[in-house]
């Protein structure tokens, strides 16, 4: 339908444009917040509902998200969906450190963000300890409504950019420092003897 | 950005290669689970002991992967295709709810149990508040209207796991358009726990004493909506998937065990049942108002994945009918106890009486005290046999509250299933035991 | 509090020479440690062929509780649910460890399934099954410290701003 006249103004979303001009890194922005996939990371009660979410009811299709990776390789978002033990914590940071980046982390319920009503010993209050969490779903569990407004707004924050400036402000990483254990320096051994 | 040590390697929880466990030890896995002599055992065992090591291989699976149901880890040793030995490893999903039922009041612990298995947390609650009322002496005294509730809710809350199991079994399998399917219905049955409850999981809305609130305006229509959707329905998923050469090929014969494997690891509910064990607590050792109900229980004969696919399909029908009888016989009256110790005063006595005020403030701050004793409660869940075992030493808060939980048993089980089944039944195999990991670890 | 396990007087009924207590009218054998094995194996002779649950206490907080007919109280308690399809009958047996010894034959001969349950109170409790084939921990980490369930682990919660808050 012809020229958009700004693509500052007007977004890139509408359907109507036969070609548009615009920045580089806009395109790179909008293209990205709207092909994000999720990693299926379930984990306890929410991640029921991060599946209820997916299905036919609430449909999450809608908003591009309806393909949920089994490989982290694959996945740009990681919703973190439930309580994190102590246990898994290590297989947790492990499954993010093998996303490509770039990477965002919803965490979805209050279990996940502080550690909700299990203030004990076996479950890590708040993700954030161990990976960088961009948006926070709040909820036990957080209704499909919730994680869908949590999606969104992840999406916006990747659209404005938002979130690449901080990243960049923080020398392009998520700005968590962790120390550095002695283990780190052997090689994972995963399974085979 | 640094990275931390990824500690995911746990070691001595995890299987032993062959070359590490003495012929003894390998039998012993097999031969006293089957009750069997040595010898015969030795044979049986034959799968496992001919393979020399350097042609097996120890692959693991999960705890990320999206068909094991959550956080569950399994380690298989396999020759070619086919299972030799396969371990469970759990506790990625451990939350410490036991120690956190300690902390927690009576009226308190529903919120905690109800988060185990989230699938039916409504049977969750059922049985600790079952417990706490048998300490308290008032089991008997439970208004009808609310013993009833109960069983509603109890067997919309089986209807809407098992459907939820069509769907996860579906989807594990391969016939994805079930998943769909699968989660539609279950929808319908968790918009009228919000109706009701306020909430789509993890209620807390069966406490001791009866429950949180009476039923909402207009439920029996709601429940009759789901009545009547839902037979039709079912009827198109046995055509799409009973019917089927394809589902039947893939499930038909696959992880079998036998009665005498069952009973032997303690494994209940549909899996027990599969092996042609005719036992369901609702019937055998009624609790609540089951003996007046008519209902069948589901028995298969060859233990195989499709007997438990097949057993939680019909019982959906089973519970159906339940449900229409409840329907017929809800009574109205009281929907908690009238007992100063354990219920709240009600709402509008609060805005008129200081006596209420303080009665209310009590019982939601210190609690209600319960007398020393221990008592260990069950009933069938969607998933087996779920009980509760609370010890009291006087106080508002339980000494110890352990919950024995179905999973936590039954997937003790997948091992003896997996054993020389090909490693692509194995997924078949995991989502026939239909595990919740929350209840797993707890 | 006294020591000894009494002999068993005439009026208190026994069943495999275990005393037998009433608790809410569920029936409770008090096994010892030494008779558990054989207890356990006669019950399964008359008919308790599964073993539903097995689990742990900790009563590390009441040293002087009774147990009933004189069985002196430890501080630990391992008790074993038990099944019987075709009588359709429960029974538990509850059985006294002390806290310098903890330890407990298994029963994973008798009823292999209880192989998860055993684990699970030698990680919680740190009561430990002579006989399991594969004593370790199942839901902690393996290099994990202590014994969560015991009442002398600190719940490790985090302080939190509301007052009161007990988790
Ligand atoms: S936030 Fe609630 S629903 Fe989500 S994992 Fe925690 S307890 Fe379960």
């Amino acid at each position: 339908m012809g020229l958009v006249q700004n693509v500052l103004d007007d977004g890139l979303g509408g359907i109507e444009h036969n070609f548009v001009t615009a920045r580089i890194e806009d395109l790179v922005k909008w293209a990205r917040s709207r092909s994000s996939w999720g990693a299926s990371f379930g984990l306890a009660c929410c991640a029921i509902e991060m599946m209820g979410t997916g299905a036919s009811h609430y449909d999450l299709s809608r908003f591009g998200m309806e393909v949920f990776r089994a490989s982290p390789r694959q996945a740009d978002i990681m919703i973190v969906a439930g309580r994190v033990s102590q246990k898994m914590a290590p297989v947790l940071r492990q499954v993010y450190d093998q996303m490509m980046e770039p990477k965002w982390v919803i965490s979805m319920g209050v279990c996940a963000s502080s550690g909700g009503m299990f203030n004990n010993y076996a479950i890590v209050q708040g993700v954030d300890q161990i990976v960088p969490v961009d948006v926070y779903a709040p909820g036990c569990p957080p209704t499909p409504e919730t994680l869908i407004h949590a999606i969104e707004t992840l999406h916006e924050l990747i659209e404005d950019g938002e979130i690449m400036r901080r990243r960049a402000s923080n020398n392009g990483g998520a700005g968590i420092q962790l120390t550095e254990s002695a283990i780190a320096a052997a090689p994972v051994t995963l399974g085979t003897k | 950005m640094t990275i931390v040590s990824a500690g995911t390697d746990e070691g001595g929880q995890e299987l032993l290669s062959r070359s590490e466990l003495t012929a003894k030890e390998l039998l012993r896995e097999v031969g006293s689970v089957l009750r069997l002599s040595e010898t015969e055992a030795a044979a049986l065992a034959s799968v496992a002991d001919e393979a020399p090591e350097d042609q097996t291989m120890i692959i693991n699976m999960g705890p990320q992967h999206p068909s094991t149901h959550g956080v569950l880890r399994l380690m298989l040793e396999l020759q070619g295709e086919t299972v030799l030995r396969c371990k469970p490893i759990i506790g990625y999903l451990h939350t410490g709810m036991e120690k956190t039922g300690e902390a927690l009041s009576y009226m308190q612990g529903g919120t905690n149990v109800t988060r185990m298995d989230y699938l039916s947390p409504l049977n969750n609650e059922l049985v600790f508040s079952m417990a706490v009322e048998k300490l308290l002496g008032i089991d008997g005294d439970i208004p009808e209207r609310a013993t009833w509730m109960r069983m509603l809710l109890s067997e919309l809350n089986r209807m809407s796991s098992h459907l939820l199991f069509l769907a996860t079994n579906g989807m594990d399998i391969g016939a994805v358009s079930m998943m769909l399917y699968g989660w539609r219905e279950r929808e319908d049955v968790l918009r009228f726990f919000q109706k009701v409850t306020g909430l789509r999981m993890n209620h807390n809305f069966i406490r001791p004493g009866g429950l949180a609130a009476d039923l909402p305006a207009g439920w029996r229509d709601d429940v009759l909506e789901i009545l009547e959707n839902l037979p039709s329905r079912l009827e198109e998923y046995d055509i799409l998937m009973s019917g089927q050469p394809i589902w039947r090929e893939r499930l038909q014969g696959v992880g079998v065990i036998t009665a005498q494997e069952a009973i032997a690891l303690g494994v209940t509910g549909p899996i027990l049942r599969s092996t042609g064990v005719p036992w369901d607590l609702r019937r055998d050792m009624p609790y609540l108002h089951y003996d007046q109900l008519e209902f069948d229980v589901v028995v298969g004969e060859y233990g195989d994945a499709y007997d438990r696919y097949s057993i939680r399909f019909n019982e959906i029908r089973e519970s159906m009918r339940i449900v229409y009888q409840i329907l017929d016989r809800m009574p109205s009256g009281d929907y908690r106890i009238q007992d100063k110790k354990v219920t709240p005063p009600p709402r509008a006595r609060i805005d008129e009486s200081m006596e209420a005020l303080i009665h209310h403030f009590k019982i939601f701050t210190e609690g209600f005290k319960v007398p020393e004793g221990e008592v260990y409660v069950s009933i069938e869940s969607p998933r087996g046999e779920i009980g509760c075992y609370i010890v009291s030493d006087g106080s508002s808060h339980p000494y110890r509250m352990h919950v024995r939980a179905p999973s936590f048993v039954n997937i003790q089980a997948m091992p003896h299933m997996m054993r020389g089944g090909l490693v692509a039944d194995a997924v078949a195999v995991i989502s026939s035991v239909d595990p919740v990991l929350g209840e797993v670890d707890r | 509090m006294s020591d000894v396990v009494e002999t068993v007087d005439n009026a208190v009924e026994t069943q495999h020479g275990c005393p037998v207590l009433d608790s809410l009218g569920q029936r409770v054998l008090l096994a010892t440690r030494e008779n558990y094995i054989s207890v356990v194996k006669a019950l399964v002779d008359e008919g308790y062929t599964m073993c539903i649950d097995l689990t742990g206490v900790d009563y590390l907080n009441l040293p002087n509780r009774t147990v009933g007919h004189g069985v002196a109280p430890e501080r630990f308690e391992v008790v074993a649910n038990f099944l019987s399809l075709t009588l359709r009958q429960r029974i538990r047996v509850r059985v006294q460890i002390p806290e310098n010894d903890a330890t407990l034959p298994s029963l994973f001969d008798l009823h292999p399934g209880t192989e998860a349950h055993e684990r699970e109170t030698y990680d919680m409790f740190g009561i430990s099954f002579d006989g399991h084939p594969d004593m370790t921990r199942i839901l902690m980490p393996e290099d994990w410290d202590g014994h969560p369930l015991r009442k002398d682990y600190d719940q490790g919660s985090i302080p939190v701003q509301f007052k009161g808050s007990h988790s």
